[in-house]
């Protein structure tokens, strides 16, 4: 039987899939029995869903403009 | 026909995406504005987790767009656009930093990448491996308010900025940005077990942060 200290350690392993058959349901196997490591562990997945949801930072309009003069320079020597 | 919904809020969806490609080889300027508006800001962000200074941040990604036009004939495709750009980023990002007599952290990744080390504090759990305290629910589980509300927001970026680099780069390129694991191997020059070592640790740090944050909001 896992404890939750590895529970703890194997988690981004079983959400990334990187789990071997007999980890994976022994780590399932603790999961179904541990409320405490279920509340940890889909606390872990909200966070890396959170993070995929961040908005993209701005390109400053300064940058934005260079990068279409040098635009036009690449496009007179090609 | 409209486009499928994208299943991360990154990447474009790729049909659409070899039209503007098209265009650009073209040299029509409309299409290489869309394209600098789609990726731009995902590029600068992924900069920002390799140098810390904003304005050379900004250097490195429009280094990375002048090398990707260069080199447009040479994408092909194989993979998305903005996989493509992030590898010449990192590139750019790297010889930068081999020219300034740094190099960039992965480099030294056999030691700081090992599995030593625990991701969660071990004085958490007892010495039979339970947990000491019991884990707190939080108010707040829904990933798109999390990322939506200013204050859950802001503690998110600020436990990401507060992460050692390779954990930053890592966590930034797989949850942020949707890449593959493998893609993100063959980006940073890491081997999987070290790319998941060091995801692992910055997705607790970073629960804990956002644990944290709970805990002082009650």
């Amino acid at each position: 039987m896992l404890t939750c200290k590895q529970i703890a350690e194997l988690a981004t392993a079983y959400a990334e899939g990187q789990l071997g058959f007999g980890d994976r349901l022994r780590f399932q196997l603790h999961l179904g029995l541990c409320a405490d490591c279920r509340t940890w562990v889909r606390q872990l997945g909200v966070t890396a869903r959170a993070l995929g949801r961040l908005p993209a930072p701005e390109l400053p309009k300064e940058l934005e403009a260079e990068l279409l003069r040098r635009f036009e320079d690449w496009k007179k020597k090609r | 026909m409209s486009p499928p919904p994208p299943a991360h809020a990154g990447p474009a969806p790729l049909a659409d995406e070899a039209v503007l490609v098209g265009r650009l080889k073209a040299g029509d300027r409309a299409a290489f504005a869309e394209l600098v508006g789609r990726h731009g800001g995902a590029l600068l962000r992924l900069a920002s987790t390799f140098v810390k200074d904003r304005s050379v941040a900004e250097e490195v990604v429009q280094d990375a767009w002048l090398a990707a036009l260069d080199g447009l004939d040479a994408f092909e495709a194989r993979s998305s656009l903005r996989t493509w750009l992030f590898s010449i980023l990192a590139n750019k990002a790297r010889n930068r930093a081999v020219r300034e007599g740094r190099s960039l952290p992965f480099s030294a990744l056999g030691a700081a990448g090992g599995d030593g080390e625990a991701a969660v504090d071990p004085a958490r759990f007892h010495a039979d491996g339970h947990w000491l305290e019991a884990t707190a629910a939080w108010s707040v589980e829904d990933p798109e308010r999390l990322a939506g509300g200013a204050e859950t927001r802001a503690a998110i970026e600020r436990a990401i900025a507060a992460l050692p680099e390779a954990q930053r780069a890592v966590v930034t390129l797989r949850d942020v940005e949707g890449l593959e694991a493998e893609e993100i191997c063959n980006l940073l020059g890491l081997t999987l077990t070290n790319q998941r070592v060091l995801l692992h640790r910055a997705r607790t740090r970073l629960r804990q942060a956002l644990a944290e944050f709970m805990d002082g909001a009650r």
